[in-house]
């Protein structure tokens, strides 16, 4: 039992004893040594599988009729309908199940393959229908080229970096890198880590592009392309020096903010925008209620003016006692007549008059009298 | 299969004999890899080096005699750790760097390193060190900005011509981060920060201010400009037409302004008409 192979072991447990007088006809030779051989076993079993009298024949033990010479030694075919000859036919299948799905690739539209031969590179595949050698003779790697990947730096569960800017100050920055595989190669086979590449070149050169900056500089919009515009050249330099086949497709500046420490101060100054605003409002508010009232004023004067001098007597006097009606109509009037009657002038009592609407309780009349 | 046994037993053992040498003596490199034969101890030659005619593929070699020794191909990693750097102009810098390397000898990298981490052990405090003291040269701003990729060159010489005892060759040295040290240099940093705003706030409040100071005296120079050229046409009768509107102003009744009452001398002008005299 102990040489015995691994898959012919169930079956023959089921049905060793009685297959021993088993004797097929000139294949006996060939049927067992590959007994899992679709070809031999599938025609037998059809065979015997034809007639249920044959079946029980053979189990007897008289043998079977059939095969004439008896002289065989323990062969066994694996032409049995029962269960344990099916399984060479399984694995066979299995195996070659196996083979097509190591020798068959379907590479999509936006893919490539990267095919080697006993371990050594031997070629890309573009996308289509591909075969090759089956493992472990070829083995095939397929990558998303064409899908363009994006790394936020820093990432998510990252706190924010600082970078320091050229003129020594401090920026929050967070920006977006997006690459994609230009040569699948040189990815597989140039970098250890070529993700992991990808971040370090990217801080790396995001650092090296803000020190070159001003603080205010990174605030801007058109700063802000010009550092993302040198990020990418960058990158790709390196990335090319390393010939690691990838392409930087873009990078973009997420968000640029003062750190969080001294964000008041940079609010504030964006307030003292809005003040100085303000005040430049309100004196050009000024300035055109001023003019306005000016021009107002002199156009009124002039209108006047041209009456008065297509008769400037009459006008004079008229405006004269025009004027003087208005104001001595609202004010008292007393008339002194003689000269040397000292009148009675009843100050107080105007004064009183002059305030406005005297109270009406008794109470508060000495208390202002008092005042 | 016992009958298959006993017929066939040698013939069976000889193939699985075949199978199992073959395994034992054939093996594979991969692309990405260089494998290094050692035999008794003895590095003997490497299969894939970069360079060489003798590529990835299948390769034979002694069983039990020949041990292999797989090696990286690829360009690996070397991290630097944190380092705070002092400026010649005494300011503090905490420097972050890396090196890009690859295994060009794999036969010295295993005699004398024996792994590609044991490269990085042995390179890592040499990159500080490069790094440190090629920074340590220059000024702060220095550090910063323009002379980065000059003092990148002279490190990246500097730690190759180490690496190349261990049989690897440094391909570059970045500078990953820069950053102020946390702590005074840190708080400082903000601090001048804050001070820079509050200076410019100063400055744009100051300015607005000053703007607005302006357009209004602008606009007061233009009013007394539009005045001084309607009323210069007749100064004598601006005096009067002025006059009239200040008593109206002055004596009239208005919001806002007290009762006036007024004595009138008979010798008044207003009047001449009412003492009757001609």
């Amino acid at each position: 039992m102990a040489g015995k192979n691994p898959w012919g072991g169930p079956g023959k447990n089921g049905d060793g004893e009685s297959s021993s007088g088993d004797k097929p006809g000139g294949s006996g030779q060939d049927g067992p040594r590959n007994p899992w051989l679709p070809g031999g076993g599938s025609g037998d079993g059809k065979r015997r599988s034809a007639s249920i009298e044959d079946i029980f024949k053979n189990r007897g033990p008289e043998g079977p009729n059939r095969g004439g010479s008896g002289g065989g030694p323990n062969f066994r075919m694996p032409e049995r309908p029962g269960g344990g000859s099916w399984l060479p036919v399984i694995i066979g299948g299995v195996v070659l199940i196996g083979l097509a799905l190591t020798s068959l690739h379907l590479v999509e539209p936006k893919e490539k393959a990267i095919v080697k031969t006993l371990g050594s590179y031997s070629r890309t595949l573009d996308s289509g229908l591909h075969f090759t050698f089956p493992y472990p003779i070829e083995t095939v790697d397929i990558e998303d080229v064409e899908g363009v990947r994006a790394v936020n730096i820093p990432s998510s569960g990252e706190s924010a970096k600082l970078i320091l800017t050229g003129d020594q100050n401090l920026v929050d920055l967070s920006y977006i890198v997006r690459w994609r595989i230009n040569n699948l190669a040189d990815f597989k086979f140039q970098l250890a880590e070529p993700i992991e590449t990808v971040n370090e070149v990217a801080e790396a050169a995001m650092r090296a592009s803000v020190a070159e900056k001003t603080l205010d500089a990174t605030f801007t919009g058109a700063g802000r392309a010009e550092i993302q515009l040198a990020v990418r050249e960058r990158m790709q330099e390196t990335l090319d020096a390393y010939r690691a086949g990838i392409q930087v497709v873009g990078v973009e500046i997420a968000k640029a903010d003062p750190p969080s420490e001294v964000v008041d101060a940079f609010r504030d100054v964006s307030v003292a925008e809005q003040n100085a605003d303000a005040a430049r409002n309100l004196a050009r508010g000024y300035a055109q209620q001023t003019i306005a009232g000016a021009e107002g004023e002199a156009e009124a004067f002039e209108k006047v003016y041209e009456q008065y001098r297509l008769a400037p007597g009459v006008t004079r006097q008229r405006l004269y006692y025009e004027t003087m009606e208005r104001v001595l109509a609202q004010t008292d009037k007393t008339i002194v007549e003689a000269e040397g009657v000292t009148p009675y002038l009843p100050l107080p009592e105007l004064r009183r008059r002059a305030t406005p609407p005297a109270p009406i309780t008794a109470q508060a009349q000495p208390t202002e009298q008092g005042q | 299969m016992e009958a298959l046994w006993n017929s066939y037993r040698w013939i069976i053992i000889a193939i699985a004999l075949v199978i199992v040498g073959t395994l034992m003596s054939v093996y594979v490199v991969n692309e990405e890899e260089q494998v290094v034969v050692i035999r008794t101890g003895e590095p003997v030659y490497v299969a894939n080096r970069p360079g060489s005619d003798w590529g990835a593929g299948p390769y034979l070699r002694i069983p039990f005699i020949d041990t292999l020794r797989v090696v990286e191909k690829r360009v690996l990693d070397l991290e630097m750790t944190d380092e705070e750097v002092l400026s010649n102009d005494q300011q503090r810098l905490l420097v972050n760097a890396y090196a890009r390397f690859r295994i060009v000898d794999p036969i010295r990298m295993v005699e004398r390193a024996g792994t590609t981490d044991g490269v990085r052990v042995a390179l890592e405090p040499i990159l500080n060190s490069a790094v440190r003291q090629e920074l340590g040269r220059r000024t702060f701003a220095a550090m910063l900005t323009a002379e980065r990729g000059n003092a990148l060159a002279n490190v990246r010489a500097n730690i190759d011509r180490e690496a190349r005892q261990y049989g690897a060759e440094v391909i570059d040295v970045q500078i990953k981060r820069t950053d102020l040290p946390e702590g005074r240099p840190l708080e400082s940093a903000f601090q001048r920060m804050e001070s820079d705003r509050e200076r410019e706030a100063r400055t744009i409040r100051a300015q607005g201010t000053r703007d607005a100071r302006i357009i209004r005296a602008e606009a007061d120079a233009e009013a007394a400009r539009i005045f001084a050229l309607a009323f210069g046409k007749d100064a004598n009768f601006y005096d009067f037409y002025r006059a009239m509107q200040s008593y109206e102003q002055s004596f009239a009744k208005g919001e806002g302004r007290g009762a006036s009452s007024i004595i009138l001398s008979p010798q008044n002008e207003y009047l001449r008409q009412f003492r009757g005299q001609r």
